[in-house]
Parts: C-alpha cells; sequence; structure tokens
C-alpha cells in the first residue's frame, strides 16, 4: 500500500512537473515569436490614444504635493556616476564648460550655459516619479521650460520629436548604441510641467540624479526622464538614431509611450 | 425497498451564450494577466502603502539573503519574516537558483523580463476590459443581472443563509428545482466577483499609469497614493486567485462535467424526483 501511494505520489509529481514544463515552454516560445510580440505591441497605440483622448478633456497636469511630501530615500536608478571621459571631464570642472546643444529641425540652433539655462522662464514642481519596475519617489525640480525653450529656438515644421542626446553610456557597446537617449513629441514637450531640471530638493541636480540638466516629463514613467542631457535634436522621426526606437530602453524592448 | 424510482435527469438551459463565450475570454485574459503580472512584481518584489516608497521598511518584500550556510529566500510581511526559500526570493532548480520574487513557473515569460512581461499585460489588460464591458452590458440589458444574479427576498433571511453555508460546508448541494437557479452563497459571490473584485483589479492598474493619474488624480488619492493603489492592485489579485481555487473545487465537488458542460453548451443536468417534468 505504502509503495503504492509512494508510486503514484511519484507518477503525480513527474505528470505535474512535466505539464508545467510543456506550459513554461508554450509560454517562452510564444513569447519569443515576432508576430505574437507585433500583435501585444498594439496595445501600446490604444493605450496612448486613449490617455490622449482624455488628456485633451482635461487640465492633464501631474499630481503635485507639498515640501512635506518629498522623499528622504529617492531613489537613483541607471546610470548614477557615469564614466565617460567627457562627463568626468565637465564634472570635475563643476559643469562651468557645460553647453546644452538645441539643433536638427530648429530655425536658431542654441548653445546654452547653465547660467543662460537658469535665465529661461522656469518651474518649480514636487512630482512624484515612478519607476518602470513599479516603486515611487517624491522630489521637488526646477528646471528651464522646454516649451518657451523650443519656440526661442524656432521648430520648423516638419518637427515631430525632440530627442533628448545624454553623456552616459549605460551599456558596453562597438558601435555607441549603448549612450543614453530618450525621446518624446510634441504634445508632451510643450506641456507645462514638462521642463529641464537643473535643481533638485532646492540644491544644484546631484550626480546621481542627471547632473546638471535631466528631463521631467511628469505624465511618463521614470525611464523616459532622461538624466545627463547634453544636446536636444528636434526631428521628424526618430528611425535613425541608436537602434531605431526612441530611447536606450525602448531600444531593448520597452514600450516608447511608456504612459503606464 | 427497491421500489425507489431514480430520479430522472433533465436537461435546463443554463447559461447564455454571451455567459458562455466572455467566461472563457476571461478564463484567458486573467490567466495572461496574472503570469504577466507577477513578472512586472518580480522587477520590484516589494510592496509599501502610502504615495511613495519607503524602501527601507517595505509592508512586504521578498529577497535571497545570503545566510552563511548558503542563500536563502527571505519573505517579510508586515515585519514577521519567513523563510520561503524554493518558493518566494530565492528558487530555481536545485544548484541553478536564482534571486527572483515569484518562482519561474508562476511569471511570463519564465526568465526575468519586465519589457515582455508588460507587453502581455497590457494586451490582456485590453482584452480583460473589453470583455467585461461586453459582459456588463450583456448582464444590465438582457436581465441576466435581475433573473439569476440578485438575491431573492426569501434568499436574504439569516436562518436561509446559515443553512446555506452549513450545507456547503457539507458539500451538499441543492438538488431538484432549487438546482435550477444560483443559491444566496453562489450569488453573493459572483456578485462579489463581477461587481467588486475585477472592477477594482482594474483601477487599481490604471493608478499604476502617470498618464492615467494625470487625467483623474483623484482616483489614486482615493487609494491612498500609487504605491497603496499598486499593493490593493497586488491583493485584489490575490483575491481573485482565491475565488479562482475555490470556484475549482466547488466545479469539482457539485459535478466536474455537468458543470463544464453548461459553460460550454449552456446544457446543465439537474435530477428531478418522480421522473415526469
Amino acid at each position: 500500500m505504502t509503495v503504492r501511494n509512494g508510486t503514484r505520489r511519484n507518477w503525480l509529481r513527474v505528470a505535474g512537473g512535466g505539464i508545467a514544463g510543456l506550459w513554461l515552454a508554450a509560454c517562452d516560445r510564444l513569447n519569443s515569436d515576432q508576430n505574437v510580440q507585433a500583435t501585444l505591441g498594439k496595445a501600446e497605440g490604444w493605450t496612448m490614444k486613449a490617455q490622449r483622448a482624455l488628456m485633451k478633456r482635461t487640465t492633464a497636469l501631474a499630481q503635485e504635493f507639498t515640501e512635506a511630501d518629498i522623499s528622504k530615500d529617492f531613489r537613483a536608478n541607471g546610470s548614477i556616476s557615469p564614466a565617460d571621459a567627457e562627463y568626468r571631464a565637465l564634472s570635475e570642472s563643476g559643469f562651468a564648460n557645460y553647453r546644452l546643444v538645441v539643433d536638427g529641425l530648429v530655425e536658431r540652433p542654441l548653445s546654452l550655459s547653465l547660467a543662460e539655462l537658469r535665465a529661461l522662464p522656469a518651474r518649480t514642481q514636487i512630482t512624484r516619479h515612478d519607476c518602470v519596475e513599479g516603486w515611487s519617489s517624491i522630489g521637488k525640480w526646477t528646471g528651464a521650460r522646454l516649451g518657451p525653450l523650443l519656440e526661442k529656438a524656432g521648430l520648423k515644421k516638419e518637427a515631430r520629436y525632440i530627442v533628448f542626446h545624454c553623456a552616459d553610456s549605460l551599456e558596453e557597446t562597438l558601435d555607441g548604441t549603448g549612450r543614453y537617449y530618450e525621446s518624446i513629441d510634441l504634445f508632451d514637450a510643450f506641456h507645462a510641467q514638462t521642463i529641464l531640471a537643473y535643481a533638485m530638493n532646492n540644491a544644484p541636480l546631484p550626480v546621481a540624479h542627471g547632473a546638471p540638466l535631466r528631463l521631467r516629463a511628469e505624465r511618463h514613467l521614470g525611464f523616459k526622464q532622461a538624466k545627463y542631457v547634453m544636446r536636444l535634436e528636434a526631428v521628424a522621426d526618430y528611425g535613425q538614431i541608436g537602434r531605431g526606437k526612441g530611447g536606450f530602453w525602448e531600444d531593448r524592448g520597452y514600450d516608447w509611450y511608456a504612459g503606464i | 425497498m427497491s421500489d425507489k424510482r431514480k430520479p430522472a435527469k433533465i436537461l435546463v438551459r443554463r447559461h447564455s451564450l454571451i455567459t458562455r463565450l466572455t467566461h472563457w475570454v476571461n478564463v484567458a485574459a486573467i490567466s495572461f494577466l496574472l503570469l504577466s503580472g507577477l513578472q512586472i512584481f518580480n522587477a520590484h518584489p516589494a510592496l509599501y502603502w502610502g504615495s511613495t516608497s519607503t524602501f527601507a521598511a517595505p509592508w512586504v518584500s521578498m529577497t535571497a539573503k545570503n545566510e552563511g550556510a548558503g542563500m536563502v529566500g527571505v519573505t517579510t510581511v508586515a515585519g514577521r519574516r519567513f523563510d520561503t526559500t524554493g518558493l518566494f526570493g530565492y528558487s530555481g532548480k536545485q544548484g541553478a537558483r536564482e534571486a527572483r520574487g515569484f518562482p519561474s513557473w508562476a511569471t511570463l515569460p519564465s526568465y526575468r523580463s519586465l519589457a515582455a512581461g508588460r507587453l502581455w499585460h497590457f494586451f490582456f489588460a485590453w482584452v480583460f476590459v473589453t470583455n467585461g464591458l461586453l459582459y456588463l452590458a450583456a448582464t444590465l440589458l438582457g436581465g441576466h443581472l435581475k433573473r439569476d444574479l440578485l438575491p431573492t427576498r426569501d434568499q436574504l433571511k439569516i436562518g436561509h443563509i446559515l443553512h446555506e453555508i452549513a450545507t456547503h460546508a457539507r458539500f451538499k448541494f441543492p438538488k431538484g428545482e432549487a438546482a435550477r437557479s444560483y443559491n444566496v452563497l453562489q450569488k453573493g459571490t459572483y456578485l462579489a466577483v463581477i461587481l467588486g473584485l475585477l472592477p477594482l483589479m482594474l483601477l487599481t492598474g490604471l493608478c499604476m499609469s502617470p498618464g492615467f493619474n494625470s487625467i483623474a488624480p483623484w482616483l489614486v488619492e482615493g487609494f491612498g497614493g500609487r504605491q497603496s493603489a499598486r499593493t490593493i492592485h497586488f491583493l485584489s489579485a490575490s483575491g481573485t486567485v482565491l475565488f479562482v481555487v475555490v470556484h475549482l473545487v466547488m466545479v469539482v465537488a457539485s459535478g466536474t462535467w455537468n458543470n463544464i458542460r453548461s459553460m460550454i453548451t449552456g446544457r446543465y443536468a439537474i435530477d428531478v424526483e418522480g421522473g415526469a417534468s
């Protein structure tokens, strides 16, 4: 009796393990199928269309908080101390030689020092940073509003996206596609809360959080908030940049919209 | 003694086409949502209350820790600590274990990929919502809610409810005419899941979205902040899993094939005393 029970239990374990193994293999195989990926990816467009339709009917400002809500343990993620030589040199001189370049499809290309950036129309906001991993931290940001800055440069009418080229290489690659970059469209570029932040929690932006300049596009997840921003490029499409998906993480399988 | 007549079986129409269709679509959607949801959870296997993450003191966490004798999986819940090696925090085949919140058999894909988990999750979230709205519209317009789901006045009497709980606990189920309609415990449970638990999953899920939160900030505040909404999303997913487990036990206990047939063909067999009907 015990023997038979033991055999049955073993049989059940083998059968159970076998079914689970087949199920996992089937799921993983589905997951690596290009057509399946393309079908699943359609949902990003549906989500973006639905959210944009609703945003156009409301003020659609990201929530703002009070000084008391600021996180003391705001997590720094991705690059936190870039090793790139160009960046190290800038950082060691206290960003005295830093220039933000604005070019691409603009009437008047710009090259701005930090002092010039601080003189532009600014906004301060206490907002929640939502990482794609699932955690949240609240911080206070002060920066130049992107809208007026782009108006100063004068966008050409073919311009559809603003690409943020960064100083940090998050991955070592031979072709340079490990350099961080991000992109947003003009709907977000001209949003009231979209700023190029040079200050965090009443102090100059720390290196771990993207010194000297980072993007805050508050209706998006954390990976959209490009740090160590060196250059803004206005483009008609981002297919020729990096690996063509519009950002470092987008090139590695993440969705471009990043609104959820 | 032997003249006790066998009750006759008759087939009654149990489930409408729309109920059957949306039931099975929901089974697929919730399965994919659960597995991909656990993949997403594994990107940061910790839960908090409030707007932000209190990293030093999470409400729930799953981690791998080196305890001298080797790695162990540690799960903490409200300050209590459990060794969950092999299940939560640290799992995998002997010799090839790795640090991960939920084990590979519970995630889609089985290996770590937040990007792929998100693709599956947001696609099936749309399937779940579309299917759910279709079901709700048909239920409200077609009279399914009033006819089959809302308890009758007699069913709501406390004596009746207690009696139903007592008979259910002994796995005795209504027979004959009484089996034609849902009993009060079924009605209560289905209503709680259809109008409570599943809409809660959707609403707390939407609160994960910075885009949606800029459209309806009052909703995420209503749940007590984004991290609270994330925790409630996880808890209501756990509630959904618990419902499915009890639901499957009840399906087996009250006649596996009869129940499954009724959800496929719509026909449900009931015993009628005395044969003729």
